[in-house]
């Protein structure tokens, strides 16, 4: 179990970290988001015992990461930002190292190593020297210290920056084999978030402006709802799709023949939207519902001046 | 602290920093002690003129060594990673200085064939020379403890050495009139003068070789080090997260 309590960081006159309140329970993968300064790194290094709270406290399975600061961190696996790690060390010699600190050892040991080399695929660079290694090895090697003593709760600082589809692809498939644990990660790539996490924390200038599901959040997209329409002549369709009464706008989608109907909250515009072009005999190719999408929701909650009032997530979403 | 110990001492042999290092010690060590000091000329079997040239030859070989002890895990990122592992940071603190001390000890082990050279050519006093080696090693141990704080507040390696080389060239020179003098011309009672020159190292090695192994000494030594091992955690408490 993670648990943030007021957790507030200052350097000098600006604060990083400004209050931050959550609470993340074993089984439960949170995505931590924010735009870049946001203030996500901080927050996980402050978890991780790395920095110490300017004020406000944070647990670990229940133990201070300041006054209890040892015990907590044994309780917990940290991939830092860049998954750093020493580069003249061979893999198999840095895992070890990181055992032998965690206090790993024995038969335990052994078995230990043996099950982050399978589940990370290491056994083929086991002798190299970390430095000779590719950017995706790095960042597995950086994967396997943090397991590597089977911690109840993990935090990992964006896991698969840097690296390809495939390798996102088995890092998600690796934390998503681990949501028995308590897990934050922290990413700015949304679609990693709807694929792992099961609920979500978007920060934004140091405060949390959003704590949700997924779903929820995608949700409160102003795509939720809207109908996409290809057509031969998109602003014909444009024009009679504003004359209907729920919906709220159109948008026409950059450089495309598409066009997006934007639906007034809780109105389903599917059936109206197809019965009036058909009844009006406007040539369409495609009809078809449009999912909410995050990066928008993401993008209204940490524009500049969003605010750090949790409320304004709720706030009724503007239309054009 | 036994495996950040056992980590870093085996790190200076995978790169090519210990043989280097261990070679120009040798030579240096080997150079000063047959060119500059005389030692054939001089007619005594004594390993005197060897030791005389060991503050000055630690003063730029040490801080080398040392520079890298902090500002290297800062600039990697790896500090990151070590101290957010279930370890106190005076545990990683110490472990890094013992390997780093531990490495100068093997280099100065490796200077024993003088010790042998003299034993050969006549009858030295071994007692001296013991005393001269140990006070050697705990005089490197300042120098390390020194250069460890100083990498800490860094992330520039570079920075690290020009810093502790300054600071142990104030030290070594503590005691010699050119710095006391410049410390008379402020205008500073007496006693604070006799404080900063009982801060040299000069004297405090120039005793120990001699074979007085004064207590005083030894316990300078050990405080100084301590001081600045202490100093480490603390500068790293303040400037882990910059």
């Amino acid at each position: 179990m993670i648990e943030a309590q007021q957790l507030t960081k200052r350097y000098g006159a600006h604060t990083a970290v400004a209050g931050v309140t959550f609470r993340v329970e074993p089984g439960q993968v949170l995505g931590f988001l924010g735009p870049n300064g946001a203030g996500k790194t901080t927050t996980m290094r402050m978890l991780a015992g790395f920095l110490t709270p300017s004020s406000g406290c944070a647990r670990i399975c229940g133990l201070d990461v300041v006054n209890e600061s040892l015990a907590a961190r044994s309780k917990l696996g940290y991939l830092p930002e860049g998954a750093p790690s020493y580069g003249e060390m061979r893999v198999g010699e840095f895992l070890g190292f990181i055992a032998d600190l965690r206090g790993v050892e024995g038969g335990r040991r052994r078995q230990r190593l043996d099950d982050v080399v399978a589940r990370l695929d290491l056994a083929g660079v086991w002798s190299q020297t970390i430095d000779t290694l590719s950017k995706g090895f790095r960042r597995r090697v950086g994967l396997a210290q943090a397991i590597i003593d089977d911690p109840p709760v993990l935090v990992l600082d964006e896991p698969t920056d840097g690296l390809d589809p495939n390798q996102k692809h088995e890092v998600r498939a690796l934390i998503h084999a681990m949501r028995d644990k308590t897990v934050i990660v922290s990413t700015h790539i949304l679609e990693e978030v709807e694929a792992v996490c099961t609920r979500v924390v978007i920060i934004n200038d140091g405060s949390i402006v959003a704590d949700a599901t997924p779903q929820s959040l995608i949700a409160q997209s102003r795509y939720t709802g809207a109908i996409g329409i290809r057509a031969t002549h998109p602003v014909v369709v444009r024009d009679r799709l504003l004359r209907l009464a729920g919906v709220a706008s159109v948008e026409a989608e950059p450089g495309g023949e598409r066009v997006l109907a934007l639906a007034r909250p809780g109105i389903d515009l599917y059936a109206e939207v197809e019965r009036t072009l058909r009844e009006d005999q406007v040539e369409v190719q495609e009809i078809s519902r449009e999912r909410g999408r995050l990066d928008d929701v993401f993008r209204r909650l940490t524009r500049p001046g969003a605010g750090a009032d949790p409320a304004s997530a709720d706030a009724p979403v503007v239309l054009p | 602290m036994l495996s950040v110990f056992r980590r870093e001492l085996a790190s200076y042999f995978v790169t090519p920093v210990a043989y280097v290092f261990i070679v120009i010690f040798l030579v240096l060590a080997g150079a000063f002690t047959f060119y500059l000091g005389a030692l054939f000329e001089r007619g005594q079997a004594d390993l005197q003129p060897f030791f005389t040239f060991h503050p000055w030859l630690y003063l730029i070989l040490v801080p080398a060594l040392s520079m890298r002890l902090w500002a290297e895990e800062r600039a990697s990122g790896t500090i990151e990673l070590l101290l957010t592992q279930p370890l106190s940071l005076g545990a990683a603190v110490l472990g890094k200085f013992l390997a780093a001390w531990t490495f100068t000890a093997i280099a100065l082990a490796l200077t024993a064939s003088l010790w042998f050279t003299v034993a050969y050519l006549g009858e030295p006093d071994h007692g001296v020379i013991l005393a001269g080696y140990l006070g050697s090693l705990l005089m490197a141990g300042a120098f390390l403890a020194i250069g460890s704080c100083l990498s800490a507040a860094t992330r520039s390696q570079i920075i690290a050495f020009i810093l502790t080389v300054v600071v142990c060239l104030l030290l070594l020179l503590a005691g010699l009139p050119l710095v006391l003098d410049l410390f008379r011309a402020l205008g500073l009672p007496q006693p604070v003068i006799d404080s900063i020159a009982s801060l040299s190292f000069l004297t405090h090695f120039g005793a120990i070789g001699k074979g007085v192994l004064d207590a005083r000494d030894i316990v300078y030594f050990a405080l100084m080090i301590a001081f600045w091992l202490y100093a480490t955690v603390f500068v790293i408490e303040r400037k882990k997260g910059d």
